[in-house]
């Protein structure tokens, strides 16, 4: 009986193609709207969560600048000096890894190839507060840290585009002016949070970087690694205080460096992403009961138009639950028909976005059968009312209707 | 011809001072006014009577689409008055056959699909339903037409549709109401033919009814309506 009912739904649908396309157009956007937007969401929110795997664990950054004037840039406020850093791995407790940094952009040669890269000079413990692994060699030493030997570690993107298959390991390569003798090569991280490669990039002894490239002696980063989560508020206030003392700020005077939990930044983006897309999504259902309503609406032009042949079907013998049966099938299948296509939609929008805005994208079995559900759900809500009204007709008047 | 006596059998449909009123107080109209009439298993009945004298009324309430305000009626022994929608509803499905002046098929859907919908409600499995659908179609002599739709095929071919769909249940008692209202005479005495066969033959207790004299004439027993009430009821010898 059921199954008969799907086969009458489905051509009556077909009588009235353009009819049911319209009344399905609701369902389709409001499907394809949830669908995409929550897969979206989702999407960035997965790309937030590993970039914030890539900023190292419990990592608190010192920059110049004070908090309040916006992001720090380390050009024109009072950089750090050795002292800062010095006085900061002596008086802090609970510290895994510290590595005081400067970057600067530099044009890196080897043989032909050449590329723009992000130069670092820093200490060896580096790579232990950014959690960063080696795929061959290894870090520079201490004594090279000290001597500010001509020695540095590239990233993948530089492997793949200088050496090109070549074995990096003990090729010199040019930083600028200077030659520099390839140590290890970095595993790759991929893209930053803010869409720079974080792969193309040369480390060198920090000295090495103030002597040969940058030409001053001034400290851009200080990366803090806590030894746990529990350590980082008490951490972070401990550094603030040092740096406070050794830059002989007065009490009462505001802060000219900033000291930033970076997991803490990385978990508010994340929350932010994923309330924005609730948001989104709730106004994305908005648009599904209005399909919803649609639908109501057509099954009651549909019933009175059927008025007829309803009194057929009561007359040789339909009880009222089969001819109700047979309404609300219609609008089920209507809406299930709608929920499908909106489905197939709502996941093409997501690859569309998703490679447009270059974050992953799943597909979420449970969000697409819950999809599909809901539609049957509002064919069922919303169907029910003109069903009855038809399951109700009086077969004499149903018969002599016109 | 029948090969008995209807008068010696115990009635089939059986109904006693039976009245329909429609409305309420001053506005109130009696479409029946107390009617007796019984009627025996294989009979073939003409109702006749001017427009609202309640014939129409009567056979509503006699194909259970319709309910008395008061009075009896019993339909095989079973009184009907107190059965529930869905009760009437099943007494139609399997014992009622109705064919009415306007055919009534469903638009835009083949002759066997029509002929099938009965059996459809009774929840019978596809292949049988095409049998007997077929079946059904060939003995009102629409062979080789089962894949027409309702608009490609005459008002008599149509009328013979839903004669088809009527008696694919195999029922006990065919209701016809001015079967032949939209057909031209000729079409007319080929439906009553067929219409008589199925009384004489299956042994269906027909139902009819019609204003035409000459259509009643097929019948083996003429009841009058005026005014909401029984006339005349006259037995005529075939």
């Amino acid at each position: 009986m059921i199954w008969e009912s799907v086969k009458l739904a489905l051509r009556t649908i077909r009588r009235n193609v353009l009819r049911s396309i319209l009344t399905l157009l609701g369902i389709v956007i409001g499907v394809a709207a949830v669908i995409a937007l929550v897969t979206i969401g989702e999407g960035a929110q997965s790309k937030m969560t590993s970039e914030l795997s890539k900023l190292g664990s419990n990592m608190l950054i010192a920059r110049p600048g004070a908090p309040t004037s916006g992001p720090p840039t380390g050009g024109e406020s009072r950089s750090f000096s050795e002292r800062d850093v010095d006085a900061l791995r002596n008086g802090l407790t609970g510290v895994r890894a510290m590595a005081a940094s400067s970057s600067k952009q530099v044009k890196v040669i080897y043989g032909t190839a050449s590329q723009d890269t992000q130069v670092t000079g820093t200490e060896p413990s580096f790579f232990d507060t950014q959690d960063w692994a080696f795929t061959s060699g290894g870090t520079f030493s201490e004594s090279d840290a000290r001597s500010g030997t001509a020695v540095c570690v590239i990233g993948a993107t530089l492997v793949r585009e200088l050496f090109q298959g070549e074995n990096p390991l003990g090729g010199i390569i040019r930083v600028g002016a200077m030659p520099c003798e390839v140590t290890g090569t970095l595993a790759a991280k991929g893209q930053s949070a803010f869409g720079t490669d974080q792969d193309n990039t040369v480390v060198m002894p920090l000295r090495t970087y103030q002597r040969r490239i940058a030409g001053s002696t001034r400290i851009a980063t200080i990366a803090v690694s806590g030894i746990n989560q529990e350590v980082l508020p008490a951490l972070q206030s401990a550094m603030a205080e040092i740096l406070r003392e050794t830059r002989r700020i007065d009490p009462g005077e505001e802060d000219d460096f900033t000291v930033r939990d970076m997991t803490q930044i990385a978990a508010a983006m994340s929350s932010t992403t994923s309330v924005m897309t609730g948001l989104l999504g709730a106004v994305a259902a908005v648009s599904l009961l209005v399909g919803g309503i649609g639908i109501m609406n057509i099954m009651l032009v549909s019933v009175a138009e059927r008025t007829r042949e309803i009194g057929i079907r009561l007359a040789i013998g339909a009880r009222a639950n089969q001819v109700l049966l047979q309404f609300l099938v219609e609008a089920i299948v209507l809406c299930l028909i709608g929920g499908l296509i909106g489905l197939a939609l709502g996941y093409g929008l997501a690859a569309l976005g998703a490679l447009l805005l270059g974050i992953p994208m799943g597909f979420n079995v449970t969000m697409a059968a819950v999809a599909v559900v809901f539609s049957a759900v509002i064919g069922v809500v919303f169907g029910f009312f003109p069903a009855r009204s038809a399951a109700r007709l009086d077969p004499i008047e149903a018969l002599r209707h016109e | 011809m029948n090969a008995f006596d209807p008068r010696e059998r115990p009635p089939l449909i059986s109904l006693r001072g039976l009245r329909r009123f429609y409305g309420q107080g001053a506005a109130r109209v009696h479409a029946l006014d107390g009617v007796d009439l019984d009627i025996a298993p294989g009979e073939f009945i003409a109702i006749m009577g001017a427009s609202g004298s309640g014939k129409s009324t009567c056979m509503n309430i006699i194909g259970c689409l319709d309910r008395p305000t008061a009075g009896s009626y019993e339909f095989s022994g079973v009184d009907v008055t107190r059965l529930s929608n869905d009760g009437r509803a099943l007494l139609r499905r399997n014992y009622l056959g109705f064919v009415f002046q306007g055919f009534n098929l469903l638009p835009r859907t083949t002759a066997l699909e029509n002929v099938e919908l009965p059996l459809v409600y009774r929840g019978m499995k596809r292949a049988e339903r095409e049998r007997r659908a077929a079946e059904a179609l060939k003995a009102v002599g629409l062979e080789g037409r089962e894949s027409h739709t309702p608009g490609e095929l005459s008002g008599g071919q149509q009328q013979r549709v839903a004669i088809a769909r009527a008696i694919v249940t195999d029922p006990l008692v065919l209701l016809a109401d001015e079967p032949t209202g939209n057909l031209d005479s000729a079409r007319s005495h080929e439906l009553m033919k067929l219409v008589t066969d199925l009384n004489t033959v299956r042994g269906i207790t027909v139902i009819m009814v019609t204003h035409e004299n000459d259509i009643a004439a097929y019948a083996g027993r003429k009841v009058v309506f005026a005014d909401g009430q029984i006339k005349s009821d006259v037995r005529v010898a075939a």
